[in-house]
């Protein structure tokens, strides 16, 4: 008896293939979305430890201006530390021929005949550089790429304010820079260059010899991290240490430790989304599925088949589909997961970056659907199989139906007949609608928690590029120069204002709690590089105190009117009390400001900046950073415009995939609703319908009295998503909360509309399909049969 | 005057793998007013006749003519045309929209119809004028039937066509449906096309067609023409 219900399970799932294929494909969206990011979120844990662990990643860096290596065998035995390495790294202006925007090379000492134990570098192409060969050095692999250099090429590095030509021999990987950049948190490998020198040579060119400014340390497991970096500091700090961290602080690990954990939001909270609507689907659609086949329940039970036979019949069909949707979302996933990781082997620099896709993950997707479409087939045959057999068979009294509120508050008038069966239907069946309203107004509210990224990039764009960053051109200088460098660059080509300032890396302390930062001296009448809060409200440090963003003065636990001790780092490393005037709420940074005047004069110095900021008649560009190459205090200059096009261009590519993935995801599953949604209701009322079409309406008019409910819920759908939406972002903005940042909570309206048109055509498609099924209503046989 | 005019009716169709003679060649004239019974064993042909006439089908090979409109020769919109303006369908299981009332079941048809006569009317020409604001679930299987006729006729169609308007009713309520479409025919003027298997019936028509095996195999004109209330099965 199993054989012939087996081969119905068959013909079912074949007579139903339209609808099988879009639920299938809603849990293959679910699980392919929690399969892709999560392995990849795997895959990069991976990949990054793999690589800490073989290249010997250090735990704690110091740098300090020049220590004698004697000093070496001292920090040796600070308590934990297990091995340690010094090293000379300096930054110079880089330029090759043929490009104007002058681009910044971090000069590593590197003993290649024995090389350290530490940071070991992977060769990527090329070769060492010989022994006695001067000016050779090997580079970071992705400036190569980047600029389209070659093996052999020739640049100019400007050393201690000498010109000297180095050849690019080879290409290497660094668990340093797996995200090379300037300081910033922006991919910059068109203007950063990592380059790894001849340690002798470079110590000689800058008169290091026997000394170093770079020190790294590896700790035994367990030791007190912060013990250590107060022991280093200590040893450090006579010879201008610039303060100890460990690599929560460092640059690159930073960048990818927030990469990663921002992967594992995607990874966790948007597929759990996406496979919680998927579930749900799957659970309506299958629900009214055996609710539609109650007549063949019954006939099955008259014939003698038990309840558990039939249970597990309709439990067998739900698996068929959920087996399906599995083994397409394991394909997606994977096409998922190679498609996220590839974006990152273009972003962070690994030598292996596999992408794996563990068996527990696929089991678990397949898991929660096959729970979900189970529960579903389940509660709905449930109520079938309570029926006698003799009741089931009997059609099914007339569907009761009472007037709507509307009319039953006297607006009877109100509505053509069309329009209230239409809101009779949706009333009658309340459930059914809200189901149907909250899995459309779902898939809106993927598509806009999915693309709203973008929006808030761009806005962070505008307001740190054109609202505080408002100079074309910053220049850091190596040393800090007199204010009056300000004359000097008023006079070069194109330059229409300039504002200097003054940053000084500094420990600031309240407490037992210590922040290391940098104190930036802004000039009072600053307009160039603005402070702005997240409403955009300009905030000015007051005099004789300090303004400190709000995450900074939290993380220290002062008040406005508190003092912090703030420990300069460079110049006379004054230690002096400062009193908080007032915090800003920043989105980025935890910084520090004070008026020029007053950070010149706590850190006893004469008036003097670090760093300006320059106004430039476009035209003239060119013709000003090729005078500011010339000048050798100018160690960094960052052509704002450039950085901006390389982060648009990088973010563009990575919000494209995630935008179209997620569009196709939230438009499967619109369809996925509306098509089922329409299909069933179209068979349980295709009687009434065609009934209607020999009473003489026209294709038209009976199909938009089933296409109309769909209509309803569609409309009433949107907006309830675009309110879901805007709080499912709301969740995610809030769980990618960073400590150094706020991610801006941006929609624009574009978004919304998007999400509205995607999820309305996909109404629009399903509802053409099911048309063309209405336009082919068996007219004949409703005037025989009984449903 | 004729309403109907077939000449030389087949219609074959296929079910799977084999065809199906439904007619075999059926000519027919029908008079205005005429109240006519279709006669004949399942298969034979009756309910393909119907369908034929009222436009939902049309026929595999020869001519029908309703008035002036050549049938057989229409397509899908001309024939929703008909069936709106024309014709009054009356089914077995009265396909009534549960979500509407009675006055609204039979509004649906006479929002979409030309000379149509008001639904309170109508319900109240079957008797039923006292449950206009009732739904379907709220009827009995007798009443739900009257609901139906009243919304065939309230477009005042020229052929009212039943298909085994009394299968699913009890002999006391099918006998009360029958009076309903008898009175029509005979007050309205209405053509009235009733297929049965219940042979009593036949003596309330003026002309009872037998057919079988897709063939007019028997016109019979009862001698006296009997009223619902006067027959028994």
């Amino acid at each position: 008896m199993v054989k012939s219900l087996d081969r119905k399970l068959l013909r079912d799932l074949w007579s139903l293939k339209t609808q099988v294929v879009s639920i299938a494909l809603v849990i293959a969206c679910g699980i392919g979305g929690f399969i892709g990011s999560f392995s990849t979120y795997g895959s990069l844990l991976w990949s990054r430890d793999n690589y800490y662990a073989t290249a010997r990643f250090p735990h704690v860096f110091a740098t300090a201006k020049r220590a004698p290596v004697s000093l070496l065998e001292k920090i040796r035995n600070i308590p934990g530390v297990v091995e340690v390495e010094a090293r000379v790294v300096r930054d110079a202006q880089l330029s090759i021929p043929g490009v104007v925007p002058p681009m910044i090379a971090r000069l590593i000492g590197h003993d290649f005949e024995h090389p350290g134990g530490m940071n070991r570098l992977t060769l990527k192409s090329g070769r060492w550089p010989a022994p006695s060969a001067r000016g050779e050095v090997v580079v970071n692999q992705r400036f190569l790429e980047a600029r389209g250099l070659k093996l052999g090429d020739r640049m100019n590095v400007l050393l201690n304010g000498k010109l000297e030509r180095v050849m690019l021999v080879g290409t290497a990987l660094s668990p340093e820079y797996i995200f090379a950049t300037r300081g910033g948190g922006m991919p910059d490998d068109e203007w950063f260059a990592v380059l790894w020198i001849d340690a002798r040579a470079l110590a000689a060119a800058f008169n290091m010899e026997g000394a170093f400014n770079s020190v790294l340390a590896r700790v035994e497991k367990g030791a007190s991290l912060d013990a250590m970096l107060d022991a280093l500091d200590k040893i450090l700090e006579p010879y201008g240490g610039f303060g100890a961290v460990s690599r929560d602080e460092q640059v690159s690990h930073k960048i990818i430790t927030q990469e990663i954990s921002q992967q594992r939001i995607f990874g966790t909270v948007l597929p759990s989304i996406f496979l919680a609507v998927a579930a749900f689907i799957l659970n309506v659609v299958l629900h009214r599925q055996v609710h539609a086949q109650r007549g063949e329940i019954a006939a099955l039970k008259a014939l003698g088949y038990d309840d558990r036979w039939i249970a597990w019949h309709y439990l067998k069909f739900a698996s068929v589909i959920v087996l399906l949707g599995t083994l397409i979302g394991i394909g997606l996933g994977w096409w998922l997961g190679n498609g996220m990781t590839g974006l990152y082997t273009d972003l962070f620099h690994f030598p292996q970056f596999h992408f794996f896709m563990p068996g527990w993950l696929v089991l678990a997707g397949g898991a929660a659907a096959l729970v979900a479409a189970f529960g579903g087939a389940f509660a709905a045959t449930r109520g079938v199989l309570r029926l006698h057999a003799a009741e089931a068979l009997r059609p099914p009294a007339p569907a009761q139906f009472r007037p709507l509120l509307l009319e039953r508050l006297g607006y009877v008038e109100l509505l053509t007949s069309a329009q209230r069966m239409i809101m009779r239907n949706l009333e009658r069946r309340p459930v059914r609608a809200a189901s149907t309203v909250a899995g459309i107004a779902g898939s809106v509210a993927i598509l806009i928690s999915g693309t709203f990224w973008a929006d808030s990039l761009e806005w962070f764009i505008d307001v740190q590029f054109n609202q505080v960053t408002r100079a074309d051109v910053n220049i850091g200088f190596a040393e800090p120069v007199s204010r009056n460098v300000r004359l000097e660059l008023a006079r070069l080509p194109g330059v229409s204002e300039v504002e200097v300032s003054r940053a000084i890396p500094v420990r600031l302390r309240a407490g037992h709690r210590t922040y290391r930062t940098g104190i930036t001296g802004v000039e009072d009448d600053a307009t160039l590089s603005r402070i702005l809060d997240a409403d955009l409200r300009e905030a000015r440090p007051a005099p004789g105190g300090v303004l400190l963003t709000t995450r900074l003065a939290e993380r220290l636990g002062v008040r406005p009117g508190d003092a912090v001790i703030a420990e300069l780092l460079e110049g006379k490393r004054v230690k002096a009390a400062v009193r908080v005037t007032g915090t800003v709420r920043e989105m980025a940074g935890m910084n520090a400001w004070m008026r020029l005047e007053d950070l010149n004069r706590l850190a006893q110095e004469s008036r003097v900046v670090s760093a300006a900021g320059l106004s430039v008649e476009r035209a003239q560009e060119t013709a000003l950073l090729e005078r500011l190459k010339l000048m050798p205090a100018a160690a960094m200059v960052i052509v704002n415009r450039s950085l901006i096009d390389t982060f648009r261009e990088t973010t563009a590519r990575n919000v494209m995939f995630f935008t179209t993935v997620l569009s196709i995801f939230a438009a499967t599953i619109a369809v996925g609703v509306v098509y089922n949604n329409a299909r069933i209701q179209l068979a349980e009322r295709a009687w009434e319908l065609a009934s209607l079409r020999v009473l003489g309406f026209t294709r038209r008019e009976v199909s938009v009295l089933l296409l109309g409910e769909l209509a309803v819920e569609i409309a009433a759908a949107i907006p309830l998503g675009f309110i879901a939406g805007y709080w499912l972002a709301a969740l995610l903005v809030a769980l990618m909360h960073q400590e150094v940042m706020e991610f801006p909570l941006v929609i624009f309206p574009s978004t919304y509309v998007y999400a509205g048109a995607v999820v309305l055509a996909a109404g629009v498609v399903s509802a053409l399909i099911v048309r063309n099924r209405i336009d082919n209503l068996d007219l004949v046989a409703v005037l025989k049969t009984r449903e | 005057m004729r309403v109907f005019a077939a000449c030389g009716l087949t219609k074959t169709y296929r079910m799977g793998e084999t065809e199906i003679h439904a007619l075999r060649g059926v000519d027919l004239e029908i008079a205005a007013g005429e109240f006519i019974v279709l006669l004949g064993p399942s298969g034979s042909g009756k309910s393909t006749l119907l369908n034929i006439l009222g436009g939902l089908d049309t026929p595999t090979s020869g001519e029908i003519t309703f008035k002036d409109h050549n049938l057989s020769a229409a397509d899908e919109a001309a024939l929703t045309r008909y069936r709106r303006e024309h014709v009054g369908f009356v089914f077995q299981f009265y396909n009534l929209i549960p979500a509407l009332t009675a006055r609204e079941n039979v509004a649906l048809v006479t929002d979409i119809a030309a000379k149509s006569m008001p639904a309170a009317e109508a319900l109240a020409w079957v008797g039923l004028g006292e449950r206009l604001d009732h739904f379907p679930s709220q009827l009995s299987g007798g009443e739900q039937q009257r609901v139906a006729i009243a919304r065939a006729i309230a477009k005042r169609p020229d052929v009212l066509l039943c298909d085994e308007p009394t299968g699913a009713l009890d002999y006391e309520t099918g006998k009360l449906v029958l009076e309903v479409i008898a009175r029509i025919n005979a007050e309205l003027g209405t053509t009235a096309m009733v297929i049965t298997h219940n042979a009593a019936i036949a003596a309330i028509a003026d002309r009872v067609l037998r057919l079988g095996d897709g063939r007019i195999v028997g016109v019979e004109k009862p001698a006296r023409k009997l009223t619902p209330a006067e027959i028994s099965w």
